[in-house]
C-alpha cells in the first residue's frame, strides 16, 4: 500500500478523529451512546453509509454540474441511509428500535457530507472508500468508547453484562443527556493528552 | 473527462438521473426488506403474547387477533379446543412521563393479570424504563383486578410504585386498566 493510500486510511482513526478532535456528527453521539451496543451499531451505521456514499460519490463527481452538486450528494446520502434503515428493520429489529430515529438523521450527520465535500468530491474512488474506512472507524470506536463509559458509570454494566447488584446505585446521571456532554468531554481532554493535540 | 458546464439544461439531467437512480434503489430494497419486516414485527409481538399467557393454550393466538370498536386494543384470545382459557391484549396509556406507553397484558377470565410486557415506551432510561424490569413485574402477576386495587399506594392502591417514576410506574397501571374495561366492555357486548 502506498504511503497515500495509509496516511487515507489513517487519517480518521487518530489524527483527525471526527467525534475528539473535529467534533463532528455530535447529534448522533451524544444521543444513542447511553451503551456500548448501541453506540457500535450506530457507528456501524454510519460506516456503512460513508463508505458508500464516498464510493458513489467519487464515481459521479467528474459528471455533475457545480452548481448541483450538494443537492446530489445529498439524494445520493439519503437513498443510502434510507437503504440502512430499511436493511436493520428487516434484520436487527431489536437494534433498530433502540436507536430509532437516530438511523435516519445519519443524512444530516455532517461528517458524511464533509467527507463527501471535502475529500470524495476532489480524490479517485479508491482513495474515497479508504478515507471512508479510516473516518468510519474512528467515529465507530470513538461512540463505542463513549458508550463504554457511560454504560459502567450509569449502569454499571458492559455490553449488557452486569458487574454490579441488580439494584446497586449506581450514577444514573451518565444515563441521561447531561451525562453524555460529561463523559465526552473527558474522553476529549483525555484523548487530547494523550495524543498531545490542542496545543 | 472536465466537468460538465453549469448550463441549465445539464444541471436538470444531472438531478433528474440521480434522483431516478435514487429511487430505483430505494424501491428495489424496500421490495427485499417488506417481508422481513412485517415478519420481525410479527415475531415480535407474536413473542411478548407467549410471553404473558399461562403456557396450557393450542391455538395461535395471534391469528385469531381482533381489535376493540372504538379503541386501537387488540385481543388475543388464547383456547383450550374451542373454549377460551385467557386473552392477551394489546393496550396503551399516554399518561406515560414521555410519549405513548404500549404493553401486551395477560388475562385469566376472572381478571387475574398472568403478565406483561411493555412493547415500546419512551420513558427516561434507568428511572421510568424500570417499569419493565422485574422488580415492579412480579407484583402484577396474579393480581387480582376484580378484588385488589390497581393503583399505586400514592393513589391508595395496592401497588408499590418504581421509586422515582411513579408516572411511568402509573402509565402501567392505566394501561392494564384501560385493558381490563375493554375487555369486560367486549365480554359483555359479546356474549
Amino acid at each position: 500500500m502506498s504511503n497515500q493510500s495509509y496516511e487515507n486510511l489513517t487519517r480518521g482513526i487518530i489524527k483527525e478523529n471526527p467525534t475528539f478532535v473535529m467534533l463532528l456528527g455530535m447529534c448522533p453521539t451524544l444521543g444513542v451512546t447511553t451503551s456500548a451496543a448501541n453506540g457500535l451499531g450506530m457507528g456501524l451505521a454510519t460506516l456503512f453509509v460513508l463508505i458508500l456514499s464516498n464510493f458513489a460519490i467519487s464515481s459521479v463527481k467528474n459528471v455533475i454540474p457545480d452548481m448541483v452538486r450538494i443537492p446530489c450528494y445529498i439524494v445520493i446520502i439519503a437513498s443510502f441511509v434510507t437503504v440502512v434503515d430499511l436493511l436493520m428493520a428487516a434484520y436487527l429489529p431489536s437494534l433498530h428500535a433502540r436507536l430509532g430515529i437516530f438511523i435516519p438523521l445519519i443524512v444530516v450527520n455532517c461528517i458524511i457530507l464533509g467527507r463527501a465535500e471535502a475529500f470524495a468530491s476532489q480524490n479517485t474512488i479508491w482513495q474515497s472508500v479508504l478515507d471512508a474506512v479510516g473516518m468510519g472507524i474512528g467515529f465507530t470506536g470513538a461512540l463505542t468508547l463513549l458508550g463504554i463509559v457511560r454504560e459502567i458509570l450509569g449502569m454499571g454494566s458492559v455490553f449488557g453484562w452486569k458487574f454490579v447488584a441488580e439494584d446497586a446505585d449506581t450514577m444514573m446521571l451518565f444515563i441521561m443527556p447531561p451525562g453524555a456532554f460529561l463523559a465526552l468531554a473527558g474522553l476529549v481532554i483525555v484523548f487530547n493528552k494523550i495524543t498531545g493535540a490542542g496545543k | 473527462m472536465s466537468k460538465p458546464a453549469n448550463t441549465l439544461k445539464n444541471m436538470i439531467l444531472a438531478m433528474t438521473i440521480v434522483a431516478g437512480l435514487s429511487a430505483l434503489i430505494l424501491s428495489i430494497s424496500y421490495r427485499i426488506t417488506q417481508e422481513p419486516i412485517k415478519k420481525a414485527q410479527d415475531a415480535k409481538k407474536l413473542e411478548a403474547i407467549q410471553a404473558v399467557l399461562p403456557p396450557d393454550y393450542d391455538n395461535n393466538p395471534y391469528q385469531e387477533r381482533l381489535t376493540i370498536s372504538g379503541s386501537n386494543i387488540e385481543l388475543y384470545p388464547a383456547r383450550q379446543g374451542t373454549k377460551i382459557t385467557s386473552v392477551a391484549m394489546k393496550t396503551y396509556s399516554n399518561n406515560a412521563f414521555s410519549g405513548r406507553l404500549e404493553l401486551i397484558v395477560g388475562f385469566l377470565l376472572d381478571g387475574t393479570i398472568t403478565d406483561y410486557k411493555v412493547v415500546s415506551h419512551k420513558e427516561t432510561p434507568g428511572l421510568g424504563s424500570k417499569v419493565t424490569e422485574e422488580k415492579f413485574a412480579r407484583q402484577l402477576r396474579g393480581f387480582n383486578i376484580t378484588k385488589q386495587k390497581l393503583k399505586v399506594k400514592q393513589d391508595d392502591g395496592d401497588i408499590d410504585a418504581v421509586t422515582s417514576a411513579t408516572i411511568s410506574s402509573r402509565a402501567v397501571l392505566d394501561a392494564i386498566q384501560r385493558a381490563y374495561d375493554n375487555y369486560i366492555k367486549f365480554s359483555t357486548l359479546g356474549n
